[in-house]
């Protein structure tokens, strides 16, 4: 038996989450900086994978698979594909930088706080987060993915209650308060959905008598397995409410800006760059492959929805106030760029939309990070109360520069690619919403470029003209993010090639063609 | 020989690395770095085009392939260049003025103290100007786009300090974000006709598909080019731009990027050559800003706008030329170089003006220059000579060549109507270029001292402000005439514009004549109104007219009360819509499957961690259940 890379990845960074939260208390630092040593081995690791798999081969590679729950059928099961190294990638390269960014986040409090080792907590929390991630990137087994994509939500909800930005209005109690709220919201929009869920993944059960998404794919493919039309269509929607809450998809979005906006910069990356990516990914490789017919008879109100999200969050992101709720319903708006790219059901659309989650996840780390370096400074998450900070901090400001860009897809960044890629996709298909989605990119500029011109230039504000420049540490985590979305806008070959072929399975499940160019079909 | 293209786009944006990430220890090398990191890209280009006049005319198209940008099945975006005469006509216009505008800083801005971002950012968009005329197909054209996009926001908004700097800033960007929309659909479009967007093959297979798409497709490319090109509805945004410091103007908001639109026009000339419909549109467009634009630059008292108003214009007798056809792209290209020599020298002169006198930019502030600033005078002067299109100098010889051919766009009303407008413009641009000719060099002296009791001291400028203009005032007196022997300019460009002799309505003597008339009529009513007697200091009422090309011909209002209040209307009435309607509904929804609302109210009263633990505990009891059953 070969080595087991894939269950290793993911045991790596749950393995160092027991180990950092078993510090004592008094060697917080040490245990920073162990949280810090497995995540780069969980990165090392990831990388490996990437080295391993081999893009045009099987569908599947790497691939494990043990008994679990004999009596259900329910295996340990994993796999990857390239979507799923892509998106592996992703969450690797991420969790470091956010434990950087976030390395005093959960130091303690000069009050004194009454909880317990909050610092390694803290660190353990991430870890265990990502240790789910990527297991749930890689689980072939519909139930092992549901029990994660369920699990996830722990972790993540202590986080968000647990460790709370420290620049709020108001008293700590009416924080405290927020905080909860926001952690209980995030909590219940997720557990209904996956409760709906689990009802679905049962009756997937009753009608497919296993869980083994490859079995019952090529059961599905092979005519073996037939479901009867409404059955169908049930179990697709009860998968697909879950991964839209996820996502989130307009109307399910309304708990994100509330978490995003009570977490740590770090956390709120980790919500919408990572966990969020399990559910755009999951509408991919299970609504699409188990439920090909019932995905193409949704995808009309699919894709409407998207286009609202699209150009609801972004209109919405103009009207904020406050600079984390901002980034919050700019992703709103991204995420229905991706959902749009999956269900346009084109090659282009796609392949754009895999390449979207992981370049969203660079740029919104990007920009959430230095906002929560920004935030750190002033203690304030509102914008007006900034101003001519590029005169005090010309580093900081010009790093959120870049920041906005990528977020409002300026060509030569990464987000461009995918974005662009994903319009075309849709527009291949459905032209008139691809026209309509096009007015998201003026937009995305509206929202970055007044957030970028209302903290950052015009007079400098009494408040801010102490304020110092971005420290080592900051830039360690800034630079690599920002040399990663250049080179991704000029070189995006290395991920497409592995998600490609991907993707092409991908459209045959659902027995798509992209349409033929006019003058082409013409001939 | 094609191996040297990329070294063009190579050299300015190392220049823009360097520069931007090296901090402060390069302040005092740092334009030095970035003057000759242009000039290195001029010699470049230099090069390139000995080499090309050295080949026959159909074989002087160079094409170097890079890497495979965008590979996604079906979909094909390539780093590409292509080098043919269009291209190189506009790289060594780029890159020949850009050194030039770069020597200039080097004294303009020698006591601004972020100097080095200056030339970071002026190398920045010579590389992304460079990109965008040597792409060999429409994405990477897309790169260079809104490259120069950037670079244009981010030196419009140089001195970030000023309020009024961030917002005219941020309103360039915008305004053309909405232009492109119109390049994004149509490379859609194209992507979807064609199956590619790369210029060769999208512009050989242009006769396989219907007048319909290409029309579509044409009106697209349009909607871009009215965005960068400042071309009525998109124009608003020029005017602001002025508040970037003045080789900005020049190099950017005058000579350069502002032509983007023309030379997108002009390279997609197959599409719009096989759609008339969105040719007229083209025409359309431009005829309508020629007039708009010498309107507002007759108003004006900011030199800088004035001169502003006038780029409009003259882009727009580009866009007119662009849209007759064969007839006029190579007329087209003419007037943006010539255009591109003289009024880089009008603003380089306003900005040594502007350097003589503390910054003043009002003109009725001015008055009597020409004896403090010789050569400012004179290198202005000639570059007023050829705007106008006095006989000889180099705008004669190709606006004149516009006007011809707009005669020429049928031969029934519509020839007289373009023909008729673009000449009423010849008259208009002598009339609001004497105004400012006058104003600012004529007359007595009209400023006076400061509330702080400063006065200015006009004085000629520096060494290496003076040699740019001196350089320019050459282009601006011979390009034309050298570009119009042997009709030498039309045969370079045939190759790739093809050309085709206008046929005008009315003779060619004819019309030459009546230009030169419009033009001293202009020039002469300009002299009674401001040279015949003194220039108040405070600005006349005016008439209704003056005071709406003041404003810009109220767009800027318009834009205001329905864009800017009525987004911001939506924008908050959504906040409040999400704040209680959706997410009321969605947990309104929720409630009745689980009493979730009143759950969340007592989150409130400090309920939350008790309800999450039994939250948890009902899913940890539930994969316990799930695990039993394995055992029994």
């Amino acid at each position: 038996m070969s080595f087991p890379l894939l269950t290793a990845t993911a045991a790596v960074p749950a393995i160092g989450a027991i180990v950092t939260a078993a510090v004592p208390a008094a060697r917080r630092t040490a245990a920073k900086w162990l949280a810090l040593f497995f995540s780069l081995v969980t990165l090392v690791l990831a990388v490996l994978i990437g080295v391993r798999f081999a893009p045009g081969g099987d569908r599947y590679q790497l691939t494990e698979s043990h008994s679990w729950i004999a009596d259900f059928g329910v295996r340990y099961e994993l796999g990857v594909d390239g979507i799923g190294v892509a998106l592996i990638g992703l969450t690797a390269l991420l969790i470091p930088f956010v434990l950087l960014a976030g390395w005093h986040d959960a130091d303690p409090q000069e009050t004194g706080s009454k909880r317990w080792r909050p610092t390694q907590g803290f660190f353990a929390l991430i870890l265990m987060v990502e240790a789910m991630v990527i297991l749930s990137f890689e689980a072939t087994d519909v139930f092992l993915f549901y029990i994660l994509f369920e699990a996830m939500l722990i972790p993540m909800y202590f986080l968000i209650g647990g460790f709370g930005d420290r620049a709020h209005a108001g008293s700590d109690e009416k924080a405290a308060a927020q905080r909860s709220y926001a952690a209980v919201k995030f909590l219940l929009y997720n557990l209904v959905g996956g409760l709906i869920m689990l009802a679905a993944v049962i009756g997937l059960y009753v009608v497919a008598g296993n869980f083994s998404l490859q079995e019952i794919a090529a059961a599905r493919a092979s005519g073996e397995l037939q479901m009867a039309t409404s059955t169908e269509r049930w179990l697709f929607l009860g998968f697909f409410f879950a991964f839209a809450v996820k996502a989130p998809l307009w109307p399910l979005h309304t708990w994100l800006p509330n978490a995003m906006g009570e977490a740590t910069a770090p956390v709120a990356v980790l919500i919408t760059a990572v966990v969020d990516k399990v559910g755009t990914f999951a509408m991919l490789r299970f609504c699409l492959q188990l439920f090909p017919e019932a995905s193409k008879w949704a995808t009309p109100a699919i894709l409407v929805l998207a286009l609202i999200s699209i150009v609801y969050g972004a209109l919405l992101a103009v009207g904020q106030r406050d600079i984390k709720r901002l980034v919050a319903y700019a992703s709103i708006s991204h995420f229905g760029f991706i959902i749009m790219g999956i269900f346009a059901m084109t090659s282009q659309g796609q392949s754009g939309a895999t390449l979207y989650m992981v370049n969203h996840g660079v740029s919104t780390a990007a920009l959430m990070l230095v906002a929560g370096f920004l935030i750190s400074r002033r203690g304030s998450r509102l914008i007006a109360d900034y101003g001519g900070v590029q005169k005090v901090a010309p580093v900081l400001a010009g790093t959120f520069l870049v920041g906005s860009l990528a977020t409002l897809s300026l060509p030569g960044l990464a987000p461009f690619v995918s974005e662009f890629l994903v319009l075309v996709g849709t527009f291949a298909r459905y032209p008139a919403i691809g026209i309509i989605a096009t007015f998201g990119i003026v937009l995305a500029a509206l929202y970055s470029l007044v957030l970028y011109q209302r903290t950052m230039t015009g007079p400098v504000k009494p408040e801010v003209s102490a304020m110092p420049d971005l420290k080592v540490r900051e830039l360690v985590v800034v630079a690599p993010l920002i040399a990663l979305l250049i080179f991704l806008g000029v070189y995006p070959k290395p991920v497409t090639d592995l998600v490609n072929p991907a993707v092409g399975h991908t459209l045959s499940d659902v027995h798509e063609k992209d349409p033929k160019p006019e003058v082409e079909a013409a001939k | 020989m094609e191996n040297l293209i990329a070294l063009l786009v190579a050299a300015p944006l190392l220049g823009a690395a360097v520069l931007l990430c090296g901090g402060r220890r390069l302040d005092r090398t740092g334009h030095w770095i970035g003057t000759l990191l242009a000039v290195a890209s001029f010699a470049v280009g230099v090069l390139l085009f000995t080499d090309m006049l050295g080949k026959d005319a159909e074989h002087r198209a160079l094409h170097q392939a890079l890497f495979s940008w965008i590979p996604v099945e079906g979909f094909q975006a390539d780093v590409a260049f292509q080098l043919d005469q269009l291209s190189m006509t506009f790289v060594l216009l780029i890159t020949g003025v850009g050194s030039l505008i770069h020597i200039y800083s080097i004294g303009y801005m020698e006591h601004d103290e972020r100097r080095r971002r200056f030339f970071g950012y002026l190398n920045l968009f010579l590389a992304a100007m460079l990109l965008l005329v040597i792409a060999d197909n429409y994405l990477l054209l897309y790169v260079g786009w809104e490259g120069v996009g950037l670079a244009s926001y981010l030196l419009i908004g140089f001195w970030q300090h000023k309020p009024s700097a961030a917002t005219a800033a941020k309103k360039a960007f915008l305004v053309n974000r909405v232009g492109d929309m119109g390049l994004s659909i149509a490379i859609m479009l194209m992507f979807t006709t064609f199956g590619t967007f790369a210029f060769g093959p999208v512009l050989e297979s242009v006769g396989d598909t219907g007048e319909g798409k290409l029309t579509a497709i044409g009106l697209m490319l349009l909607l871009a080019a009215c965005g960068k090109s400042a071309q009525v509805p998109l124009q608003s945004w020029l005017g602001d731009a002025m508040e970037g410091p003045t080789p900005v103007s020049a190099l950017i908001h005058a000579a350069t990027m502002v032509t983007a639109g023309v030379y997108l026009i002009t390279r997609s000339g197959a599409i719009f050559n096989a759609a008339p419909d969105a040719q007229l549109a083209v025409v359309i467009v431009g005829a309508v800003t020629l007039i708009f634009g010498a309107i507002v630059g007759c108003a004006k008292d900011d030199i800088k706008k004035a001169l502003a108003g006038s780029t409009m214009s003259q882009i727009g007798y580009m866009i007119l030329a662009a849209g007759l056809g064969p007839i006029g792209y190579a007329f087209a290209i003419m007037h943006l170089v010539t255009h591109g020599f003289f009024k880089a020298g009008l603003f380089l002169g306003a900005g040594s003006v502007m350097h003589g006198m503390n910054d003043e930019v009002d003109m009725r502030k001015y008055g009597g220059l020409r004896k403090y600033m010789p050569v400012t005078f004179v290198t202005f002067g000639l570059g007023y000579l050829a705007i106008i299109g006095f006989p000889g100098l180099s705008g004669f010889w190709s606006k004149d060549k516009i006007i011809e051919a707009a005669f020429a766009y049928d031969d029934g009303i519509r020839g007289w109507i373009f023909g008729g407008v673009a000449l009423l413009g010849a008259g208009i641009t002598a009339f609001y270029m004497t105004r400012v000719m006058i104003m600012t060099f004529f007359g007595e002296k009209r400023w006076q001292p400061d509330e702080s009791g400063n006065e200015p001291h006009p004085h000629e400028s520096p060494k290496s402000m003076t040699i740019p203009m001196i350089v320019l005032a050459f282009g601006s007196v011979f390009a034309g005439g050298l570009f119009s022997l042997n009709e030498s300019f039309v045969k370079w460009l045939e190759p790739v514009t093809q050309f085709e002799h206008p046929h005008p309505v009315i003779s060619v003597p004819a019309i030459t004549a009546s230009t030169v008339v419009v033009l001293l009529l202009g020039a002469g009513l300009a002299y009674l109104m401001y040279g015949r007697k003194p220039v108040p200091v405070t600005a006349p009422r005016g008439s209704l007219l003056t005071r709406a090309a003041r404003r810009d011909l109220l767009q800027d209002d318009f834009n205001h009360v329905v864009l800017v209040r009525g987004g911001e209307h939506l924008t908050r009435s959504l906040v409040y819509v999400d704040h209680t309607v959706v997410d009321g509904v969605v947990n309104g929804t929720a409630a009745g499957f689980g009493g979730l609302s009143g759950r969340l109210r007592k989150l409130q009263n400090g309920f939350a961690r008790s309800y999450a633990v039994s939250m948890f505990g009902g899913t940890a009891i539930l994969i316990a259940a799930t695990l039993l059953m394995r055992a029994v």
